[in-house]
């Protein structure tokens, strides 16, 4: 690990694209525009589960202002029988999320995009377009996709020989389950369901693409990785990743859901068609029919303990909706579920559902806190049955370094442990509580992720430098990258420009996503600056005429080390940039790596509410997320991550839920009836840092942005039974579930 | 369908648009004037992206026609800062990290400063509840609310 001064890492710097946004200069996916622009519109299906039988769309090309019209046959097409993985996900899937094909599998599926001089024109004539369908029985909730004879949303998922909308399995076993749990002197088993919800970005999907002559393509667009939107829009259009280049526009907000796409290969057919440019903005209702969310889940948590508190066996049964098509994040659920303690013996089953809702899409640790929900409700009542305090018990039996987890990996030098010792001994945990009030902790696992990442830094003539990386900047994590250059380069904050490359002209860069930005940015970033440095000593030395070897660099300047200490004056970055042209040529550094060692992350959560008897409604009225972060390069959007999931962790506890009505459609698709928490629902967010560093990067970092939605399901849930000596077991609590539960007693 | 005529004042510069008689003034701000510093989070009046003030009152612009701007006074995001200085919410909401995405950003501070004029003291509960129009995914309002309190202050100690 690097010497760290503390100079600009872990300072709170302002963010370098800090005064474009708070102006409103900052480009978002849906504000750049281009002479010539037309609007598309996409014909969404009126049906849960329909067979498509007929499109005619004569009409809709036919009146005046129509400028072209797509179906799925526009689409490549990916046999059923054959995977195609880009990433995680399956372009048999994607091919038919972006348009219906065979089959209209949820209510607002796309079946045709209309583009036309005016967005009311292209509405109107995707209303002119005549399909015909034939109903299907369609199936909504887990329990009902499970049964022997629900309706089969596709023929070809098959399980043990039968057709079934369980599409995938995953299992992870330790030990002996049933050795542990005859160990056991307690034993609780509970059964859990939480509903979908949506990631709840503020802005819709948007994007603007332009088809030249030649057939080169240039997409401007929102998302969580413009890399991953060339590479999908290629695959889905036939068109050669190289002729197509895809430039981020500001992202407002993504939390997962980003990370696919759903308009971009529909612009980009349909501006091919046109031969103009075309915008495509989703309108609300839209995001919440037929993009994201995150999948709703049933499942099975049962866990064993001896009389000391030792947790001897744990079982757990997850079963999550992916959706109409397969993809649901099992992995997150059954992976992450027990992955906080050293539990001998374990036994997690996850199980992927189609039924007729749209595609799940990732959303911030996608999966887990769907497990933790279950398991850390099930810990508090294990807590509860031996008398012990549950962060004592959590401490106990918390995963250290060498621990064995079930997913695989033996734990190298985490955190965890000091999450819990810094919950039991922050004030919070001790403060007194009123009447109707109560206290719940929970704690959260996220695997995180390394990958793909590049960098290219460049010293300017005039010795500042601009370094470009290729990863959409969500919360603030070009002020990481300008802290990290800023500090190895030893030179102000200030003289350091962050960019993010378009496809262009950066390498690939995978995915903002898996928390592993300013993990794997850091490295690159890291590796870039270190060349430069080692380039601008080199440079001394010429000038110095002695060996670069001789030379180092200190706060800014090369100097003479060693015999020649003292023998000339220092030379600033300003200085060997200016004489850059004679002693070798431009001064820059690019890296690209696959980066590896992101290692867990791990956080715990203590939250207070109070409960109105008379509405059913629950107050948050503290709340504090305690988080090993290995090392905070920006405090402040640090904290920021912490803050942001433990509030979308309230609102799906409490709040926010898809509703679907009698005809399968969702009922509740607007800002207005699918309530996330605003600003009144909530109270501060306390937020503590904690500093164990990745062993495995140059500055210690770990990934933040998915751990604090883990733990929140649980620390609320734990919070209401500690109130109403009642327990739920399905969210949201919302005030109508309360008052049942309340009405029940 | 003929285009309406509308003359108005747009952060202090007088302006002339067109615009179909339907359209909304976030669409016309963001489409026809170029400004699209308002954003539009929901289109329906549930998200508070499109915050503008409106002969000094707080108003979601896309529930109101452009049409209805005739002869009013109009303040957007682009006019809160004076060239290049930030309005004091402005600067503290980036001293504060009071942004992660920005995309509520515009509508937060458009909305904040409509507060502050009104009550230069406010608590933090009339903060929340003034704020509570105005969805913010990403930060949990936490360090939004903070960044408004502290700008409070500091505005009634310059004003001392
Ligand atoms: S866009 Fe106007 S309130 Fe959401
Ligand atoms: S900063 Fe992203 S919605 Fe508020």
């Amino acid at each position: 690990m690097n010497v760290i001064s503390n100079k600009w890492i872990g300072q709170r710097t302002i963010r370098p694209d800090g005064a474009d946004k708070v102006t409103g200069r900052a480009a978002y996916g849906a504000d750049t525009v281009m002479p010539g622009m037309i609007w598309a519109r996409v014909l969404r299906s009126p049906h849960a589960h329909a067979r498509i039988l007929r499109i005619d769309t004569s009409k809709a090309e036919a009146l005046p202002g129509v400028k072209a019209v797509m179906t799925a046959k526009d689409v490549v097409e990916f046999p059923l029988d054959k995977s195609v993985m880009l990433g995680i996900q399956d372009m048999r899937w994607m091919c038919r999320n972006v348009m219906a094909r065979e089959k209209a599998l949820f209510h607002g599926h796309p079946v045709a995009a209309v583009a036309a001089t005016t967005e009311a024109i292209a509405a109107e004539a995707c209303a002119l377009i005549e399909v015909e369908y034939e109903v299907l029985p369609w199936v909504i909730e887990i329990e009902d996709a499970i049964k022997p004879d629900a309706p089969i949303l596709h023929d070809f998922i098959k399980l043990d020989g039968k057709p079934s909308n369980i599409a995938g399995k995953l299992e992870h076993k330790l030990g002996d389950v049933d050795a542990g749990f005859a160990q056991a002197d307690v034993v609780i088993e509970r059964e859990f369901k939480t509903r979908p919800v949506h990631q709840g970005y503020i802005e819709s999907h948007a994007c603007l693409v332009s088809v030249s002559p030649d057939g080169k393509a240039t997409i401007w667009s929102s998302s969580q990785g413009q890399f991953m939107v060339r590479a999908m829009s290629a695959y889905l259009t036939g068109i050669p990743q190289s002729d197509i280049r895809a430039i981020p526009a500001e992202i407002g907000g993504g939390f997962g859901g980003k990370t696919i796409i759903y308009l971009e290969p529909l612009a980009l057919i349909l501006a091919r068609k046109s031969g103009r440019p075309v915008k495509m903005i989703m309108s609300r209702e839209e995001v919440f029919r037929a993009s994201g969310p995150t999948s709703g889940s049933m499942s099975k948590v049962k866990i064993g303990a001896t009389k000391d508190g030792k947790i001897v066996a744990a079982q757990g049964t997850f079963y999550l909706q992916a959706g109409a098509l397969p993809g649901s994040p099992i992995r997150g659920a059954a992976g992450c579920a027990f992955a906080p303690y050293d539990i001998p013996n374990v036994h997690s089953l996850g199980f992927d559902v189609v039924s007729n809702r749209s595609k799940v899409a990732a959303y911030r640790a996608p999966g887990a806190p769907i497990g933790a929900y279950a398991v850390e409700c099930v810990v508090d009542e294990i807590a509860e049955a031996l008398k012990m305090d549950p962060l004592e018990l959590r401490l106990k039996n918390a995963a250290k370094q060498g621990t064995k987890a079930a997913h695989g990996p033996v734990y190298p030098r985490i955190g965890f442990v000091e999450t819990i010792e810094a919950a039991l001994a922050h004030p919070h945990y001790k403060a007194p509580l009123g009447k109707h009030q109560g206290r719940g902790v929970a704690s959260g696992f996220w695997f995180n992720a390394g990958g793909e990442s590049s960098a290219q830094v460049n010293v300017t003539e005039d010795g500042n430098v601009v370094v470009t990386t290729g990863h959409p900047d969500i919360g603030g994590s070009r002020a990481s990258t300008a802290n990290i250059t800023a500090e190895l380069l030893g030179i102000d904050y200030k003289r350091v420009s962050v960019l993010i490359g378009d496809t262009a002209t950066i390498g690939y860069s995978n995915l903002t996503g898996g928390s592993r930005v300013t993990f794997a940015s850091a490295m690159v970033v890291t590796q870039s600056t270190e060349k430069v440095i080692t380039t601008l000593r080199e440079r001394a030395a010429k000038i110095w005429k002695i060996d670069p070897e001789a030379v180092t660099w200190d706060d800014g300047e090369a100097r003479p080390a060693g015999d020649n200490a003292g023998k000339f004056p220092a030379l600033t970055l300003a200085e060997i940039a200016a004489k850059a042209s004679e002693t070798g040529g431009p001064i820059g550094a690019g890296v690209q790596l696959n980066t590896a060692g992101a290692e867990g992350g791990f956080a715990t959560h203590v939250c207070d509410v109070e409960v109105d008897l008379d509405l059913g409604i629950v107050r948050v009225l503290r709340y504090t997320s305690f988080q090993d972060v290995g090392r905070a390069i920006h405090p402040s959007y640090v904290e920021g991550q912490m803050q942001g999931g433990a509030a979308q962790g309230i609102g799906w506890a409490l709040s926010e839920e898809y509703i679907y009505d009698k005809k399968g459609r969702v009922d509740n698709a607007s800002f207005l009836d699918y309530r996330m928490p605003v600003c009144s629902d909530l109270p501060m967010l306390d937020t503590v840092i904690i500093e164990v560093p990745n062993p495995k990067h140059p500055q210690g970092v770990r990934g933040v942005g998915e751990v604090p939605l883990v733990p929140p399901l649980a620390a609320v849930s734990n919070a209401v039974y500690n109130a109403l000596g009642r327990r739920f077991y399905s969210l949201p609590m919302s005030p109508p579930r309360v008052l049942e539960v309340l009405e029940g007693a | 369908m003929a285009k309406l005529h509308v003359a108005t004042t747009i952060n202090g510069e007088p302006m002339e648009f067109l615009c179909d008689p339907g359209q909304s003034l976030l669409d016309a701000l963001r489409g026809t004037l170029g400004l699209t510093g308002t954003k539009e989070g929901c289109g329906t009046g549930d998200c508070g992206a499109c915050s503008i003030t409106l002969d000094g009152r707080l108003v979601c612009s896309c529930l109101m026609l452009a049409a209805e701007a005739e002869g009013r006074e109009i303040a957007t995001i682009e006019g809160m800062a004076a060239g290049e200085d930030l309005h004091p919410l402005q600067q503290k909401f980036l001293e504060m990290a009071a942004l992660q995405c920005g995309i509520c950003t515009p509508g937060m501070l458009i909305a904040a400063r409509n507060l502050l004029e009104r009550n230069p003291d406010p608590t933090e509960t009339e903060v929340r509840f003034w704020l509570a129009g105005n969805l913010c995914r990403c930060t949990g309002y936490d360090k939004i609310v903070r960044a408004v309190m502290e700008t409070a202050e500091e505005m009634r100690g310059a004003a001392r």
